[in-house]
């Protein structure tokens, strides 16, 4: 893992520093609250319906547990026990008061860690594989250049009121784990015939109200010359990107308006301009970087035989644990989707013990996945049993990674001052009419996703099952959509037709899942099936009246 | 008028009155032009050679335009007075002056104590710009 050398640290430092000062000019009235508004969001800090939400920055979703073990605490001593793992591979804290903000910064400094640029309309933590460096089939590992990259985006001086919020996402794997392509920047890292690597670059994706699928802008860009690229992709949307409609700000926008050939064409002659300037960091900073992320001290002995004479064990192994690169070696995901919980949430205990798991059993590395789950990525198989009983122990054993009941959502009306409907309880609704593992294993891979407004942070749009909250004349109300996907066959869910109520949507979902049991072929998961038949038969299941009484 | 009050440049300041980009085209004789977010500083790249005072209006802080407009004048080699008007607070000045500007003219008061203080926030950066200023890791790979 990356650790900061005394240059890291100083900046962190710095803006520790910078923003205690902010906050006392704000308490003591030298600045209004308009003017401190953008200055607190570039340190994650939303007022919320009901108090500070603080959202902290994991660089490419990659952590150590000292760094997690701190998550839990700052989750004590400022919060209310608990912290919520966001889409964005972060940690938001939901109950914070202004005046301990500074104090919190400063406590995530003296991990290495920080809330730079979690907010604000400029560059953000950028993302990356939760299974980079482990992932049985990685091609390039993304992440020394998700660190580049990270250093590179910190308080980047032209950037920084850019039209709109900007979100990168880096992988290094044919299979996309990181919904790459719904990114203001996607960067995909290839290898040619003669075994160079490359950046694959995908400019203009995003969901939100207007869902996109980003176009490929930069075909095989020299990872040496990646920052320069990046530079050209960001200042000619800093500079051409709609600043009239926040609704139209986006890159994706612009890239649309213009097209995906004179967007390139205009990148292209920017990056010709760029190379001449010198920007980019030398390749002795690159090879600095990956030697961080060499390969930890993996045991070449490791046996490869696991024992699943326990079927609760079997079953957790089958659905939530993964191939690793290393023999003997495997990625265990952990599922924060109990049956009637709130997607994303741990407690404090919790996120302290996944610590004390990550030291104990997976070279001191965790990774927090899109999916607001988490990874423990090298764990030797002769230690799964243990790794899962402890997880057992502490009600973090679900078997049902990838299932009906993995949802995503966002935190919706219970906090967030945007959201037009509530997440969180249809979620848990959700979950309970599925809790039986055994129906949701006969359901197979079925991803299903939930925002509670427009602004899409539960991934609706990329959902097998995708459902969005809206208000309708004062009542929640809730429109389902079907076949969405973010991997490598990347789509966008189509709403089915009118909304429900929020029981209504939960009644709605099984009956698609029992038009997908009843029409399935062979192997087909249910975006298969939708995909083959269309959505018609689902469409008159769902809004069938039901049959009188008699 | 607001009355200009951070200037970093040791050079007389220029009397004229700046015009629009439009009609700095057309006057053969001016030496100062505006820059509004609209504008494409490119425009103005064969004529830096005339050029005194190019001002920079912020008509709103959140409009970050003008940042790239600033770095693109001093990439080419724009060595005159880079002025940031209209509403430039203090927590902008150091990655305005990251990009180039030598003078302010806020629409607002800032003292001149505070500014100085704000431009010292950060003892490293990360990124080469065009303020001469060595990226971090120029100095790791010194």
């Amino acid at each position: 893992m990356y650790q900061y050398d005394s240059y890291d640290q100083k900046m962190v430092d710095a803006r520790v520093a910078e923003f205690r000062d902010q906050v006392n000019r704000r308490l003591a009235g030298e600045i209004a609250e308009d003017q401190f508004k953008p200055l607190r969001l570039k340190n994650g800090l939303y007022l919320q319906l009901h108090a500070y939400m603080l959202r902290v920055a994991i660089p490419y979703g990659t952590l150590n547990g000292a760094q997690m073990r701190m998550l839990g605490d700052i989750a004590d001593k400022y919060d209310r026990g608990y912290g919520h793992f966001t889409t964005r591979q972060n940690i938001q804290y939901n109950w914070i008061k202004l005046e301990q903000a500074p104090d919190l910064l400063a406590d995530l400094a003296s991990v290495e860690m920080h809330a730079i640029q979690t907010s604000g309309n400029c560059i953000r933590n950028t993302t990356a594989d939760h299974f980079a460096g482990a992932a049985a089939d990685e091609l390039v590992d993304p992440r020394p250049y998700a660190e580049l990259l990270r250093q590179w985006s910190t308080f980047h001086p032209e950037f920084d009121y850019l039209p709109r919020k900007f979100k990168i996402a880096i992988i290094g794997s044919e299979t996309d784990r990181a919904a790459m392509k719904l990114h203001d920047i996607g960067i995909q890292l290839v290898t040619n015939d003669a075994g160079e690597v490359g950046c694959k670059f995908y400019v203009g994706g995003g969901m939100g109200r207007t869902p996109m699928i980003a176009p490929v802008i930069g075909d095989f860009v020299p990872p040496l010359q990646m920052i320069s690229y990046l530079e050209a992709c960001l200042r000619v949307y800093n500079r051409y990107g709609r600043r009239d409609n926040k609704y139209k700000a986006r890159i994706k926008i612009l890239v649309h308006e213009i097209g995906a050939d004179e967007y390139r064409r205009q990148v292209e002659e920017e990056f010709a301009h760029i190379l001449t300037l010198g920007l980019e960091p030398p390749p002795a900073e690159l090879e600095r970087i990956k030697g961080f992320f060499e390969q930890p001290g993996f045991d070449a002995a490791a046996s490869d035989d696991l024992d699943l004479s326990d079927p609760d064990f079997a079953v957790w192994v089958k659905q939530n644990v993964h191939a690793h690169k290393q023999t003997g070696y495997a990625i265990a995901t952990i599922a924060l989707k109990p049956v009637g919980g709130i997607p994303g949430d741990a407690t404090a205990d919790q996120i302290r013990l996944m610590a004390d798991l990550a030291r104990d059993y997976s070279f001191d590395e965790l990774r927090v996945t899109h999916a607001q789950n988490i990874v423990l990525p090298h764990v030797k198989k002769a230690d799964l049993y243990t790794v899962w009983q402890k997880l057992d122990e502490a009600g973090l054993a679900n078997a049902n990674l990838d299932l009906i009941s993995d949802i995503i959502a966002c935190p919706g009306l219970d906090y967030c001052s945007l959201a037009n409907a509530r997440s969180i309880p249809v979620a848990q609704k959700i979950s309970e009419r599925f809790a039986d593992l055994g129906r949701q294993q006969e359901l197979g891979e079925l991803k299903l996703k939930i925002s509670g407004c427009i602004n899409a942070c539960g991934h609706h749009h990329a959902g097998h099952i995708g459902i969005l909250g809206v208000d309708r004349k004062g009542v929640e109300n809730y429109q389902l959509l079907f076949g969405g996907s973010e991997g490598a066959d990347t789509s966008l869910g189509t709403i089915t037709g009118p909304g429900f109520s929020e029981d209504g949507i939960v009644d709605a979902i099984e009956k698609a899942t029992n038009v997908y049991l009843d029409q399935r072929a062979d192997g087909e998961r249910f975006l298969d099936t939708y995909r083959r038949i269309g959505m018609a038969p689902f469409k008159e299941a769902i809004y069938a009246k039901e049959p009188a009484n008699g | 008028m607001v009355e200009q009050n951070l200037r970093y440049r040791s050079d007389e300041p220029v009397a004229d009155p700046a015009v629009t980009v439009d009609a700095f085209a057309d006057q053969s004789n001016a030496t100062a032009v505006r820059i509004e977010p609209g504008d494409d500083a490119r425009d103005l790249l064969p004529h830096l050679d005339r050029l005194a005072l190019v001002e920079v209006n912020f008509p709103a802080y959140t409009d970050g335009r003008g940042y790239s407009a600033a770095r693109i004048l001093r990439e080419h080699g724009y060595q005159g007075e880079l002025r940031a008007v209209g509403d430039v607070l203090l927590d902008q000045l150091s990655h305005m002056r990251r990009c180039g500007f030598d003078s302010f003219a806020p629409n607002h008061d800032i003292d001149r104590a505070a500014a100085d203080k704000a431009f010292a926030t950060w003892p490293e950066v990360y990124q080469k710009t065009v303020d001469g200023r060595p990226a971090i890791w120029a100095k790791r790979h010194g």
